[in-house]
């Protein structure tokens, strides 16, 4: 796939403050890019500096292989959508769409179909009358997303557009976005905190830490395979265990008193030394099965029942783990109390 | 429970009684012109003065442009605060409130030292001149409540994010101001117009000290040379007066929506 957009060695400062400390990237033509991370760590301070809100400090960026560091945000042709609607309350719903195609120059008849398309691609055909107070939030980021796509915009910026709308109505709309992203093959920028926001609807995902960019990589990567601790524990739920080296020439490592062999150990490993091992909940399972080659032994501190899934947390010594076991009808989950056994396979463990 | 509202009406009526008995007198005496009983006389002899028309109209005129000038340099430079320097607010507040503080003799003083027929700008040296100067002093006089008006009209919409939204799509500073931020204050901007207005159509000071035909000046000439008819020119402005207020309150009606919810 072509390169469409690409940042080099992009730094903000506000002050004394670094908050974007030299991001590099490139984005494909098409592709769904989300940029991933808590509150603070610059995913949508990018986002501003590539929309033109913000002046970089230093870097740049180059859309289409065009340089827009310094254009002004009307003079990128980019689309966003924000995170409070931000429709033009003096404006209805039509006026709304066509503000972009007004602004450009499209005479009135064109501007009229395009609006009309616009809000067939939205599913609210008729809404054009309407005023952005008539609405409901899903429908008004409906709106807001068809008035950033209208003019055909070169890219579309979507910053947190779902954080102020209801979880249902969250889950419904990121899937219509994407749809309609699909469907129109326009390269999008994603700005989330939510991780399954962002690991849904994604190509990749950029998951960002304190400015810098910690790891870019599809959601499977991002999550299978986290290239520091930070992505690890930021993207899913993930289970700490503190266990000591027996033997760092057999690989092995002792959990609570049981000894476990790993496919390997990291290289500076001694014996006695501590060691942090991580697993994901779902690498866990009740009793023996096939494919595992670990079997630990503790008990239920506690049982959370979520329906189709019960999360099962148990005691490991010291160690308190989270298993997902799927909700069986015919046998009852496991008590507060109950001694089980838990299995993985020794590959899911992860050393960070 | 009974007796709170008791006390609650004698506030309300004592207050009523104050602004309502000078108003009533006021009336009553207007229609006292032909002795002996009740005329509309006072009313009919103000408005067939052709003095009444002319100055009349040409404040209603300064007043218009007052306006417009007003809005032209009151909606830019509160919208820039609130986007680009929200540190100047304190003292774009403090500058804005001088000419409640600032006498307009004194107002009016400086600017006929400053524009005199033999300074840099004689904007006194000529009529035209000096309704141009009289426009300035009004709107710095309004210029009080104009701010106060488009200030919180502001305070009401997303600024920076509807600038925002507009620039994205390719507007410009100018074009955002004219068809997002004002058609969206525009009722707090119809509320500092109309402050205006009634300002200007009361004004005595600076007009007289101009040697202008404002309205002012004819009623206090009238004031001071007639009985009754100053009876009913008090009563027109205050109708005058009261007909622009109650037009803030109508236009509310018609503000812009904004909405959040969430669903």
């Amino acid at each position: 796939m072509a390169e469409f957009l690409r940042v080099d060695n992009l730094v903000k400062s506000f002050g004394t403050t670094t908050v974007v400390k030299g991001v590099n990237f490139t984005f494909n033509k098409g592709e769904f890019v989300s940029l991933l991370g808590p509150s603070g760590c610059g995913k949508t301070t990018i986002l501003r500096m590539i929309a033109g809100f913000e002046n970089p400090t230093s870097g740049s960026i180059t859309v289409d292989g065009q340089d827009i560091t310094h254009l002004k945000p009307n003079q990128r042709q980019l689309g966003m959508v924000f995170q409070a609607y931000a429709l033009f309350p003096n404006l209805n719903v039509g006026d709304n769409i066509a503000f972009g195609l007004k602004i450009a120059g499209m005479p009135a008849e064109q501007r009229r179909a395009r609006v009309e398309e616009m809000l067939k691609l939205i599913g609210l055909p008729g809404f054009e009358k309407r005023y952005p107070y008539e609405m409901s939030g899903g429908q008004q980021q409906r709106v807001a997303l068809a008035r950033a796509i209208a003019p055909r915009p070169r890219m579309l910026l979507l910053d947190e557009p779902l954080s102020a709308l209801d979880a249902k109505i969250r889950v419904s709309l990121r899937e219509e976005i994407r749809a309609i992203q699909l469907d129109l093959g326009i390269t999008t920028i994603f700005v989330t905190h939510d991780q399954e926001e962002a690991l849904s609807i994604s190509d990749r995902v950029v998951v960002m830490n304190a400015g810098n960019i910690d790891q870019l990589g599809a959601p499977h990567e991002i999550y299978n395979k986290p290239a520091t601790r930070f992505v690890a524990t930021f993207v899913g739920h993930l289970n700490t265990i503190e266990a000591t080296v027996a033997s760092a020439a057999n690989h092995q490592v002792n959990i609570d008193g049981q000894t476990v062999t790993l496919p390997s150990l990291p290289s500076g490993a001694k014996d006695n030394a501590p060691i942090s091992l991580t697993l994901r909940p779902e690498v866990l399972s009740v009793g023996e099965r096939a494919g595992s080659d670990i079997a630990l032994t503790g008990t239920v501190s506690d049982v959370t029942f979520l329906g189709s899934v019960i999360r099962v947390r148990v005691a490991l010594g010291k160690n308190i783990i989270s298993l997902d076991t799927f909700n069986d009808q015919r046998t009852a989950p496991p008590a507060r109390g109950d001694a089980i056994t838990v299995s993985l396979a020794s590959k899911d463990l992860l050393i960070l | 429970m009974k007796q709170s509202r008791f006390w609650a009406w004698l506030v309300f009526g004592i207050g009523a009684a104050y602004f309502l008995i000078p108003l009533i007198a006021t009336f009553e005496f207007s229609l006292r012109m032909r002795r002996g009983y009740y005329s509309f006389d006072s009313y009919a002899s103000v408005f067939s003065d052709p003095k009444f028309q002319q100055t009349f109209t040409y404040s209603a005129v300064i007043g218009l442009l007052s306006i417009i000038v007003g809005i032209l340099v009151v909606v830019p430079a509160v919208y820039f605060v609130r986007l680009r320097m929200a540190w100047l607010r304190p003292y774009v507040e403090f500058l804005t409130l001088l000419p409640l503080i600032i006498p307009a003799i004194i107002l009016v003083y400086g600017y006929i030292r400053l524009y005199n027929s033999s300074s840099i700008i004689p904007f006194t040296g000529s009529a035209v001149g000096t309704d141009i100067l009289l426009t300035f002093a009004y709107v710095t006089l309004a210029l009080p409540y104009m701010y106060r008006a488009v200030d919180t009209g502001m305070r009401t919409i997303d600024v920076q994010t509807l600038t925002e939204a507009a620039q994205i799509a390719g507007a410009s500073t100018p074009q955002i101001i004219g068809r997002i931020i004002l058609p969206n204050i525009l009722v707090a901007v119809l509320s500092g117009a109309f402050l205006t207005f009634a300002i200007v159509i009361g004004e005595f000071t600076i007009a007289s000290l101009l040697n202008r035909p404002a309205f002012g000046p004819y009623l206090q000439n009238i004031g001071a040379n007639r009985a009754y008819e100053p009876a009913a020119l008090a009563i027109i402005s205050f109708i005058i007066t009261w007909g622009a207020m109650s037009m803030i309150n109508l236009l509310s009606r018609f503000a812009p929506r904004t909405s959040a919810r969430t669903d």
